[in-house]
């Protein structure tokens, strides 16, 4: 990004943590101004290898939706009230066909996921008319490591490149109103992008 | 008046005390009554800085102070303007703090793991006012502020402050190093009634300053300047709304002191953008933006109720105050509230 003449931050943390949650957006809109866009990337699957529900310890279904759930709302929270009173903003949640279909073996996963997808369609619903959306995508099957934590045995050729799904990802960011109602689902694969020169 | 000493739950509920400019006319009433008491074709202004960790523990020489930021020289850059108390912290009033060890020119501050400054110079106002350049910059800055910095608070509350208590529901760049608390009880759902009444919401950003430093000659300089911008947006909707014979009412003393120090300056015209102001109000001022301000209930000490005095006359200010006294309103910046329009 910063090669191609834009402003790049990085900025560690727990996306779990209220704590770096409040660092992270303070010192985000410190470096960069009023915030516009949130995505929430970050997520765990749990227990790996996956297991069954009735295998899965309460404790574990808790993290994967303190990291999954919660975290991502709380930083909604705290970003969203001042694009609310700016009139813009994006708030887009990276989910998967796992918060739709019943997997076996990826309950707590695609339990996190399908409630982020529905606190998205809430809160759409209630920001409604003040200008801020609010979207789900589902980036598909990617070539990363979590993916071959869940499936190590996938090959790794069958699987998308997560540099040309992130292009995708931000050909939607720059106009997600062409790509989805506001509350919306969009499968990144349906996203054109240009290639990089 | 009883200070609040810790966040309450349900600001919609909190107590508004209602002073009109034109009856003089006084009224018990609560934050979510506000809606009623606009009219439509008025214009709110809010503050939407968040507020900084501000309070940086660390020590001079060999001795413990605490740094407490004042106000970026420029915004983003490694050199803010900075109080030095003496040993101890917000648990001991302001004025009971030891005088912390005098400071020259050039030396060093150690303030955390990966966050070290270095005096630059020792204001004439005070020694306690320091000019620091802080070594680290850009993202190294920021993460090290966020890790070793807390909230600025004073002795009447009750515990530590976390970042998340000094934030509006708006909050979005971090100006300010103390919270600008007057939109505190304006939650989400307050705002959306403000609007479906027709009365419009616009912001802008003020880096709120310190309000107590514990040394007399420094208090009584206070406010120090402070940097605001105002978005073309937010001019075009006050002029829009004065253009109706609409209201601009201000959501805190710190909204009032970018409009009205902007328009002082540049002869009653609001200029957007990026600005630093010196405007202290008070009784003699002639409000040429605002007609209204919603704030805080504070104490009737000087640089607030000074600035209320542009609003009304100080004797309808120390009558609201001594009712609100007897009635137990609370005070300060987790208090109830006063709408003067």
């Amino acid at each position: 990004m910063r090669a191609a003449g834009g402003e790049a931050h990085a900025l560690p943390g727990d996306v779990a943590d209220k704590r770096d949650a409040h660092r992270l957006a303070g010192a985000a809109a410190a470096l960069v101004g009023p915030l516009d866009v949130v995505v929430h990337n970050a997520s765990t699957l749990g227990h790996v290898p996956l297991l069954p529900l009735l295998e899965t310890d309460c404790e574990d279904l808790e993290r994967v939706l303190a990291v999954n759930l919660v975290g991502p709302f709380r930083l909604t929270k705290i970003v969203a009230g001042a694009m609310a009173v700016r009139g813009r903003g994006l708030v887009v949640h990276v989910s998967s066909d796992a918060a739709v279909a019943a997997y076996p073996t990826w309950g707590a996963y695609g339990v996190s996921k399908a409630a982020q997808d529905h606190l998205g369609r809430i809160l759409a619903a209630e920001l409604e008319g003040t200008g801020v959306r609010v979207v789900s995508v589902d980036p598909g099957e990617m070539n990363t490591r979590m993916h071959a934590d869940a499936l190590p045995d996938a090959d790794p050729a069958a699987l998308a490149d997560p540099d040309e799904v992130a292009r995708r990802l931000a050909a939607l960011v720059a106009r997600p109103e062409a790509f989805a109602p506001n509350g919306g689902r969009v499968e990144l694969a349906r996203v054109p992008f240009e290639e990089a020169a | 008046m009883t200070a609040a000493t810790w966040p309450r739950g349900e600001p919609t509920l909190d107590r508004l005390l209602h002073l009109d400019r034109r009856t003089g006319r006084r009224r018990d009433l609560r934050v979510g009554d506000l809606p009623a008491l606009l009219a439509p074709g008025d214009l709110l202004v809010l503050n939407d800085s968040a507020t900084l960790p501000a309070s940086l523990r660390g020590r001079l020489g060999g001795a413990p102070v605490e740094l407490r930021l004042a106000g970026a020289r420029e915004q983003g850059g490694a050199v803010w303007d900075a109080v030095l108390f003496g040993a101890g912290d917000w648990r001991a009033r302001t004025e009971d703090r030891p005088a912390p060890p005098p400071a020259r020119p050039g030396d060093a501050l150690a303030l955390g793991p990966e966050l070290g400054a270095v005096v630059e110079a020792v204001s004439p106002l005070s020694p306690r006012l320091l000019t620091v350049r802080f070594a680290a910059t850009g993202d190294a800055f920021w993460s090290a502020l966020y890790r070793h910095g807390r909230p600025v608070q004073y002795a009447y509350m009750a515990g530590p402050l976390e970042l998340w208590h000094t934030q509006t529901a708006y909050a979005s760049r971090p100006w300010s190093v103390e919270a600008p608390s007057a939109g505190r009880p304006l939650a989400p759902s307050l705002l959306r009634a403000v609007v479906a009444r027709g009365v419009g919401v616009a912001t802008l950003t003020h880096a709120a300053g310190l309000s107590s430093t514990g040394d007399a000659a420094l208090d009584r300089a206070l406010p120090l300047p402070e940097r605001s911008d105002v978005p073309a947006a937010t001019v075009g909707l006050i002029e829009a709304t004065r253009a109706r014979r609409g209201r601009v009412v201000a959501v805190g003393t710190t909204v009032v002191r970018a409009l009205e120090g902007r328009a002082a300056a540049h002869g009653g015209r609001l200029v957007p953008g990026v600005a630093t102001t010196d405007l202290r109000l008070g009784a003699g001022h002639r409000l040429a933006v605002v007609e209204g301000i919603f704030t805080g209930m504070h104490e009737p000490e000087a640089s607030h109720f000074a600035l209320l005095e542009a609003f009304a006359p100080r004797a309808a200010l120390a009558d609201a105050h001594a009712h609100a006294r007897a009635e137990g309103y609370l005070a300060h910046e987790f208090g109830d509230s006063m709408l003067i329009l």
